[in-house]
């Protein structure tokens, strides 16, 4: 019994041997602040869970283009280039001299193989491209054409273009439905600059890719040997770790940043307020099947009543900048029509919410300090975000309190996260945060969130408040098919959409939330900043950032001697 | 013996079924949707989630009625088989709960058998010896007082913050992976000390006590009086007396088992140890139905086992159940 038992603890502890090591500090980059759970797949068809193994996208496998949102600019990555020959046929020459991380070259069968695994399988996330796309054929080892048919969401197809994660097909190419849609991929073999090294339930480890065609082909190599991205209990532990300089780049929300900054403990990308870039913007959902929320001119007066300036100095230290009326990101600015903000635009002012009310028939009849709808009935609406979230929780507190003293009765209330989801995707919330556009190439991301459409049972990926307006939606569509080449129709059909969205307001875009990322140059240098001499990319190694900004960062690193 | 067993393994057989029923039924009855939950984290054009949600609901097993899927539980579970996790699909349970597993044990195991056998040896040891029970009375009364999870925090503060000499989090440094070294072993046992002393402190304190009150009642019995009468040695007297009072702390430890399961699981979350508790609460908010129900039938099945365990050991060490059940008192 015991002989065995030795044995076996041998046997164990001689496996252990074989994989383990320790990285050298001096190597290794430590970050976190992308991951929410413990990783589960390498898979980059499975969309959901790619924050809890970020480098999937990016680090191991390559796309097509990467794209900087700073100079809204698509970067030919595993393309050379890539032209629009007609309205329907887009054709990408690949680099020369792609490789596999195995060895093997990359080539055209390798992009229509894993373009055509969306037209076999729904399941797959970019599956509905084939919609209006009509074929993708390798004309030459280096040549892939994409034809296309009707209505082609062109907007769509262009974030695709740096999305959609190229896999190898001799790799690939056997596998099963199940395996291809659903299975782990444990042992993930890309094209990218590092590759899978190991994994626990907090952390994910990559190590460079030493034979990556970049080197040769782009002249970038990145620093770090070692990526070991870390999934912290708490944020309060990734603070600690970071001030000790355990951790070099944290993207964790971390409020008292902005302090810390001015003291010179660590680093962010703006050296003074907002202090960080702008990543997406948090909407208030307004539920227009509910009243008093269906009457425009109510929800007018509720977007003057909203304090965001207490969001921002209270819930978020000063770390956010407010959004603007449209909602869209400062990357996007240019599509928004100053025009019509400057007619229609809303702004914190009390007093004019209490007039808007007024003249809209909303008067406080009892005499209880809030308004009574036109018919006399009593208004009384919940404002919700999910339980756990500090920084939301603390807004909608804002929101309540800055409504209240407006005459609207709103109360705060936290669900926990299922109970919140739920009423989300369910229409039965009366107010709600949320934030599910990210950073992105084009206006139209953000449009489909907050006007998809059609209205349905479950609303689960946008238009949470269910407003239903067929012309909104019809303009909505006219942009996703607007050519990318065609920047005058984009911003004159966004000044449409502005018009009808400021007239109506059906939900309230208040803040934008940020690109978190802190960092200490204690072991490595140069990271990115607005100021002078330093690079200026995305400093940030969330799910889809490593190919918006995060691999170009982390060839710019340099060791501190 | 057969019957008692019999009757012992019925009475399991009716607990566990029980236990699994509402284990299956608790984490169905929160209100939300996972699935949705889980689609929920990326934005997609609608028709695409529409689809994707058919998929998965259907790959849950989630699409059938519910008493349906309350039968395909029960043939899943004799076949071993606990499904697919939502919050951390693709992997499969079993492989979850096995990586799991070791650290929850490493963690209970030792802190159980340690606390019970120092807790019972200081105790009987402490008991009539004034300064020392004055000392351990209040010392062991507050410790067994309070919350596994509140010592827990006091530690981590104490010793991770305060005095920064034990980690606060996880189960190994980020600089390593798991290989055999010394200083891979040190690393392992420096972060798996801190949750160890919070469960075996508040153990200790807890048997410590039981065993003090034990003994002193021992003592006063007319056996020890008898011997002392005698005049037999007080160490022979203290001995017949621990053997006496040992019977009730091996019961207490059977019906200890389930609490101190429970205070392993907020043990782990406060440690962010990687055991089955730490799973149990992602799982739990993460509305992941089929890790719930795997990390609570893990949970459920250790309990009844030592349980078992305990009993069989009951009839080891006492010869008068021995007696009993073959009908010879």
């Amino acid at each position: 019994m015991r002989k065995w038992l030795v044995v076996a603890l041998t046997v164990g502890l001689a496996g252990l041997l074989a994989l383990g090591q320790v990285y050298p500090r001096n190597e290794t980059l430590y970050v976190s602040g992308a991951a929410w759970g413990p990783p589960t797949d390498w898979n980059p068809f499975i969309t959901w869970s790619k924050a809890n193994t970020s480098g999937t996208v990016g680090l191991i496998y390559e796309t097509l283009y990467f794209y900087d949102p700073i100079n809204d600019e698509l970067i030919p990555w595993l393309a050379e280039s890539g032209e629009w020959r007609t309205d329907t046929v887009f054709v990408v020459k690949l680099r020369d001299g792609l490789t596999w991380q195995d060895g093997k070259p990359l080539t055209a069968e390798d992009v229509v193989f894993t373009f055509e695994l969306g037209r076999e399988y729904a399941e797959i996330w970019f599956s509905p491209r084939w919609d209006y796309l009509e074929s993708v054929t390798a004309v030459d080892p280096l040549t892939v054409e994409f034809s296309f048919k009707g209505t082609v969401l062109y907007q769509e197809f262009q974030s695709d273009l740096y999305n959609v994660a190229i896999v190898p097909e001799h790799i690939w190419a056997g596998r099963s439905r199940e395996d291809i849609t659903s299975g782990a991929n444990g042992q993930p073999v890309g094209s990218g600059a590092y590759r899978y090294l190991t994994h626990a339930q907090d952390r994910n480890v990559y190590v460079r890719n030493e034979d990556w065609w970049g080197t040769k082909l782009l002249g970038l190599k990145p620093a770090p040997k070692y990526i070991v991205e870390i999934l912290f209990s708490s944020n309060n532990v990734a603070l600690g770790s970071l001030l000790k300089g355990e951790l070099d780049l944290s993207n964790n929300f971390l409020p008292g940043i902005g302090s810390l900054t001015a003291l010179g403990y660590v680093k962010t990308y703006l050296p003074q307020p907002p202090y960080m870039l702008s990543a997406n913007t948090a909407v208030l959902f307004l539920n227009t099947t509910k009243k008093p929320l269906d009457d425009p001119a109510f929800r007018k007066a509720l977007a003057h009543a909203i304090n965001v300036d207490d969001i921002i100095n209270y819930a978020f230290a000063g770390l956010v900048q407010r959004a603007d009326p449209t909602g869209l990101l400062p990357t996007m600015s240019k599509y928004v029509d100053q025009n019509v903000v400057a007619r229609l635009g809303f702004a914190y002012n009390p007093t004019q919410a209490r007039q808007l009310l007024a003249a809209a028939g909303y008067k406080d009849v009892d005499g209880d300090g809030f308004v009574e709808a036109p018919d006399g009935s009593k208004i009384a609406l919940e404002v919700t975000c999910p339980f756990g979230w500090t920084d939301w929780m603390e807004a909608i507190r804002v929101i309540a309190a800055s409504a209240r003293a407006a005459g609207i009765n709103i109360q705060d209330r936290t669900p926990d996260y299922g109970v919140w989801n739920t009423a989300l995707v369910t229409g039965t919330f009366d107010m709600t945060l949320n934030n599910w556009a990210s950073l992105s190439n084009t206006p139209w991301t953000l449009y489909n969130l907050l006007f998809n459409h059609p209205i349905r049972e479950t609303m689960g990926s946008g238009n949470f408040g269910r407003y239903d307006n067929p012309q909104l939606f019809a303009l909505v569509d006219q942009l996703a098919g607007t050519p990318p080449w065609d920047e005058a129709g984009m911003k004159a059909i966004c000044s449409q959409i502005q018009e009808i969205m400021l007239n109506e307001l059906p939900m309230i875009p208040l803040w934008y939330n940020g690109l978190w990322a802190q960092y200490r140059e204690d072991v490595w240098q140069n990271f990115p900043g607005a100021t002078e001499g330093r690079p200026h990319w995305l400093p940030s190694t969330w799910a889809g950032y490593w190919q918006m900004g995060g691999l170009h960062m982390l060839c710019e690193l340099k060791p501190v001697p | 013996m057969k019957r008692y067993l019999g009757r012992k393994l019925a009475i399991y057989a009716l607990t566990f079924f029980l236990a699994v029923t509402i284990d299956w039924m608790i984490p169905r009855f929160m209100p939300g949707n996972p699935v949705q939950t889980m689609l929920s984290r990326v934005s997609l054009r609608a028709e695409a989630v529409d689809a994707l949600r058919g998929y998965y609901t259907r790959a849950f097993g989630l699409d059938v009625p519910v008493w349906q899927q309350y039968l395909n539980f029960w043939r899943a579970v004799f076949q071993g088989d606990l499904g697919v996790s939502i919050y951390l699909f693709p992997k499969r349970v079993s492989s979850i709960l096995m990586e799991a597993v070791p650290y929850s044990i490493a963690l209970l195991l030792p802190a159980i058998l340690l606390s019970w056998l120092a807790g019972n040896k200081f105790g009987a040891f402490a008991a009539r010896r004034k300064w020392l029970d004055n000392t351990l009375l209040p010392v062991g009364y507050l410790l067994t007082a309070t919350p596994y999870m509140w010592l827990g925090v006091l530690l981590a503060w104490a010793f991770g913050i305060v005095l920064d000499v034990f980690p606060i989090a996880g189960a190994y440094s980020f600089q390593m992976s798991p290989h055999l070294s010394w200083a891979f072993i040190k690393d392992l046992l420096w972060h798996w000390f801190l949750p160890f002393a919070s469960l075996f402190l508040v153990m200790f304190g807890g048997w410590a006590i039981g065993m003090r009150n034990m003994i002193i009642y021992e003592l006063e019995a007319d056996y020890s009086k008898y011997l002392e009468s005698l005049g037999a040695p007080a160490r022979l007297i203290r001995k017949y007396a621990f053997r006496n009072a040992m019977l009730p702390q091996i019961t207490g430890l059977a019906l200890q088992l389930g609490v101190i399961a429970v205070g392993a699981i907020v043990t782990e979350i406060v440690f962010s140890y990687p055991g089955i508790g730490h799973l149990l609460m992602q799982a739990i908010q993460n509305q992941d139905y089929f890790l719930i129900q795997g990390c609570f039938l893990f949970i459920i099945m250790g309990v009844l086992l030592a349980n078992f365990a305990v009993d069989i050991l009951y009839i080891i060490v006492d010869p008068r159940t021995r007696r009993g059940m073959v009908g010879e008192s």
